[in-house]
C-alpha cells in the first residue's frame, strides 16, 4: 500500500445561519493515499464542496481532525495553511475562477507569484511547461473571455499544477462544460495522474466517476458509500470513439 | 512574496481600469498642485515685501508719526505735541552716537510739465543725506548738495521714466521743469533702478530740496513728515533705535512712547512678512483641503474597487496570498495613486507658478521644501485613504470571498 496522504476523523462542519445550524458535515471519516484517484459523488446540497473546502484548507472543519501528510492541519497557524494552499495543494474549481482582463499566462503564474526567491525567467519556465502539460500553452496571451469553457478550465488546471502540488482537488471541474470537452478535461486529470498526481474529484455524474479509480457518495454530510472501480474507463479512447464534430478553431 | 511583486501586480491592476485610475489621481493631482501654486505665490509675496525692504538701503530706521494717535488731530502748534519736526532731523543726525545719515522726508504728488510735455509723479523732499541713505547716484550731471537745502534752491534729480517723458531724446541738464507750476532746474539724472519686484517703477520719481517743497509745494499747514536715518552698524541699530526715541520723546515734551513709530528694517521686514506667512498659510490651507479630498476620492475608489473584486481577492487568497500580501497589495494600489498624482500635480503647480508669476508680474518661487510637502503629504494620503480599504481586502473571508456573486 502506498503512503498515506490524507486522514480525516470524524470531520464536523456547521454553519450558522442565524437562527438555524446547518449540519453540512457531520463526521467524515476518510483516508487517501499516494497516487489515488478518486471521485467524490452524492446530490446537491450533500456536503461535497463543504469538504473539498476543507481538504483544500481553503476553510476551518468545526470539529474533528485533519491530517495532510502528517500534519495536523487544525493545530497550524494561517500563515502555514496559506503557505500548504500554496504549495501542496492544486485546486481546480467548477467555475474556472480566473482572473479577468488577465492572460492565461499570468494566471498560471499567479501562485508562483506568492512563492518568495523565484525570478520572472523561472517563473515564466515553470508557467509554460504546465500549460504545456494540458496543451494549453498556444493560448498564453489570450484574456480569460478570449477562450472557450474548456480551454479555461485547462489554464485553471495549469495554474493549479503549476505549483507541483502533492494532490489535486477539483469541485464539479466539469459541470459547466458539454460532453466532448468534459471527456477532454477528464483526459488530463486521467494524464496527470498517471503521472503520479493524487486527485479528489466532484462530480454528480456516474459517467465521469467512472474514469476514478474509486468512488465515494456523499448523503447528508456523511460518507454513504465507498466503491473501487477496478476498470476504470479511458477517456482518451472514449474521446476518439465521440462522432466527429467541426474541429475546435 | 516581496514588495516589487506585490508593486507589479498593483500597477498591474492600475493599469487595467486606465480611466478610472486616472479620475482619481486627479484630484491628488490638483490638491498638489494648488498647495505648490499657493506657497510659490505665499514665497513670492514674501520675496517682495523683502526685497523692497532691503532696497530701502542699509541699517535703516524709519521715523514717523503716529496720526492714530488723537494728538495729532487737534495739535499743531509748533515744539509741542507728536509732530515732527524739521529741528528733530537735525537733533537725531547731530546729537545721537552712531547715526551715520538723518534725513528729513516729504512725499507729495505733482504735475510736472517741460515744453508741451506734462507727466504726474511723486515728488520727494529730502535732504541730501537721503541719496546716501538709499545709495542713489546720478547717471547725467550731479545730486544736489546740502547747501541747496540751506538755500532752498529751485533744483531738482529726476528718475529715468520722468526724464524720458519729459525730454524724449533731448538733454534734461540745466533745464527748468514746471512742478505745479513751480520752476525747479534739472541738475541731475538719477541711475535707473527699474521696476521693483512688485512692479513699481522706482525711477518715476522726483527729488529735490526739502526746504523748497515745503516752502513752495506744501506751506505752512503741512504735517506728514517723516525721517529716515541710516545707523552705523547692525549692531547698533537697536541702542540707536531707542536713543532716538528718548531724544523725540524729550523734545516733545508730554508724548509717549506710542506716539512716535521708530522702526528699523528688520521691525518692517518682521512685520511684514508675519503678514504674508499668515496669507502664506492660509493659502496652502485652502489648497490643503483639495489634497484632502483628492484623499477621499481615493478611499471612496479603493473601496469601489475591493468590492468589485471580491472574488478576485478570493481566487488570489486561494492560490497562496496571505492577509499581509493583499493588504500590501491594495495599500501600494493607493499609494501608486497619490504618488504619481502627486508627481504630476508637481508639474502643474511648478506651470501654475510660472503663468502667474508671468502673467501677474509676481516673482512666484517654488521652494524645494513645497515640493518635500507635498510628496511627503500625497503619500501619506496614500497609506492613510488606502489602509481602510486594504485591510478590508485582507480580512475578508475566503470562501465568503470565492462565493461572493
Ligand atoms: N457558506 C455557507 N453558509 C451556510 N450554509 C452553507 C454554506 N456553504 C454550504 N452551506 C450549506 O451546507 C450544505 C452543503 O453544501 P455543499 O457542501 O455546497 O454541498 P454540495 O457541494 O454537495 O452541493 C448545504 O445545505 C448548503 O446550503
Ligand atoms: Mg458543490
Amino acid at each position: 500500500m502506498p503512503e498515506l496522504l490524507i486522514k480525516t476523523q470524524h470531520l464536523t462542519k456547521t454553519y450558522q445561519m442565524g437562527e438555524v445550524k446547518v449540519h453540512a458535515l457531520r463526521g467524515v471519516d476518510l483516508e487517501i493515499h499516494k497516487g489515488e484517484f478518486i471521485a467524490i459523488m452524492g446530490a446537491s446540497g450533500s456536503g461535497k464542496t463543504t469538504f473539498m473546502n476543507l481538504l483544500g484548507c481553503l476553510d476551518h472543519p468545526s470539529g474533528g481532525t485533519y491530517w495532510l501528510d502528517g500534519t495536523d492541519v487544525h493545530a497550524i497557524s494561517d500563515t502555514e495553511l496559506t503557505r500548504i494552499r500554496n504549495q501542496k495543494i492544486g485546486y481546480v474549481f467548477q467555475s474556472f475562477y480566473l482572473l479577468p482582463r488577465t492572460t492565461a499566462m499570468e494566471n498560471v503564474e499567479l501562485p508562483l507569484l506568492y512563492r518568495n526567491k523565484l525570478n520572472h525567467h523561472q517563473r515564466h519556465e515553470l508557467a509554460i511547461s504546465a500549460m504545456r502539460k494540458v496543451s494549453i500553452e498556444d493560448r498564453m496571451h489570450h484574456f480569460p473571455n478570449q477562450l472557450s469553457g474548456g480551454q479555461q478550465q485547462r489554464v485553471a488546471i495549469a495554474r493549479a499544477i503549476v505549483n507541483e502540488p502533492v494532490f489535486l482537488l477539483a469541485d464539479e471541474p466539469t459541470g459547466n462544460l458539454d460532453t466532448r470537452t468534459s471527456l477532454e478535461v477528464m483526459a488530463v486529470f486521467q494524464q496527470l495522474h498517471k503521472e503520479g498526481k493524487t486527485i479528489v474529484l466532484v462530480t454528480h455524474e456516474q459517467d465521469i466517476a467512472s474514469y476514478a479509480q474509486r468512488n465515494i457518495t456523499f448523503r447528508d454530510g456523511k460518507i454513504v458509500a465507498d466503491t473501487t472501480n477496478p476498470n476504470p474507463k479511458d477517456a482518451l479512447s472514449d474521446l476518439a470513439r465521440l462522432p466527429k464534430l467541426d474541429e475546435e478553431e | 512574496m516581496n514588495i516589487f511583486g506585490i508593486l507589479r501586480i498593483a500597477i498591474k491592476s492600475l493599469g487595467r481600469n486606465k480611466t478610472r485610475t486616472f479620475l482619481t489621481m486627479l484630484g491628488i493631482m490638483i490638491g498638489v498642485a494648488a498647495v505648490i501654486a499657493m506657497l510659490a505665490i505665499g514665497q513670492g509675496a514674501k520675496k517682495i515685501v523683502d526685497d523692497q525692504i532691503n532696497s530701502m538701503g542699509t541699517n535703516v530706521i524709519i521715523i514717523s508719526s503716529n496720526f492714530s494717535s488723537q494728538r495729532s488731530t487737534v495739535q499743531s502748534a509748533a515744539g509741542s505735541g507728536n509732530l515732527l519736526e524739521v529741528e528733530d532731523t537735525e537733533a537725531i543726525r547731530d546729537r545721537i552716537d552712531g547715526v551715520l545719515y538723518a534725513s528729513t522726508v516729504f512725499t507729495t504728488f505733482g504735475q510736472l510739465k517741460f515744453e508741451g510735455n506734462n507727466w504726474r509723479t511723486g515728488v520727494m523732499g529730502v535732504d541730501a543725506d537721503y541719496f546716501n541713505i538709499r545709495d542713489m547716484q546720478a547717471e547725467q550731471g550731479h545730486l544736489f548738495y546740502p547747501s541747496d537745502v540751506e538755500n532752498s534752491t529751485k533744483v531738482c534729480v529726476i528718475g529715468k521714466t520722468v526724464a524720458d517723458n519729459l525730454f524724449g531724446e533731448a538733454d534734461p541738464l540745466e533745464k527748468i521743469i514746471r512742478i505745479r507750476n513751480v520752476p525747479f532746474k534739472v541738475v541731475g539724472v538719477l541711475k535707473a533702478k527699474g521696476q521693483n519686484s512688485m512692479g513699481q517703477d522706482q525711477d518715476d520719481t522726483v527729488i529735490a530740496p526739502y526746504s523748497t517743497v515745503y516752502a513752495r509745494l506744501l506751506g505752512q499747514r503741512w504735517r506728514n513728515m517723516m525721517i529716515m536715518v541710516s545707523a552705523e552698524s547692525k549692531e547698533r541699530i537697536h541702542i540707536v533705535q531707542q536713543d532716538i526715541l528718548d531724544l523725540l520723546q524729550s523734545r516733545h515734551r508730554g508724548t509717549t512712547s506710542e506716539e512716535f513709530y521708530v522702526r528699523t528694517q528688520t521691525d518692517l521686514a518682521e512685520a511684514a512678512s508675519s503678514v504674508s506667512d499668515t496669507m502664506t498659510i492660509l493659502l496652502a490651507s485652502i489648497a490643503g483641503i483639495s489634497l484632502l479630498v483628492g484623499g477621499i476620492g481615493i478611499m471612496n475608489i479603493m473601496l469601489v474597487s475591493v468590492t468589485e473584486r471580491i472574488k478576485e481577492i478570493g481566487i488570489r487568497m486561494a492560490v497562496g496570498a496571505n492577509k499581509k500580501d493583499v493588504l500590501l497589495q491594495f495599500i501600494i494600489e493607493a499609494v501608486t495613486i497619490s504618488i504619481f498624482g502627486g508627481l504630476i500635480g508637481i508639474g502643474l503647480g511648478f506651470l501654475a507658478s510660472g503663468i502667474v508669476g508671468k502673467y501677474m508680474n509676481w516673482a512666484v518661487e517654488v521652494t524645494p521644501w513645497s515640493v518635500m510637502l507635498s510628496v511627503g503629504f500625497s503619500c501619506a494620503i496614500g497609506i492613510f485613504f488606502g489602509w481602510y480599504p486594504a485591510s478590508k481586502a485582507a480580512n475578508l473571508n475566503l470562501i465568503d470571498a470565492l462565493r461572493y456573486e
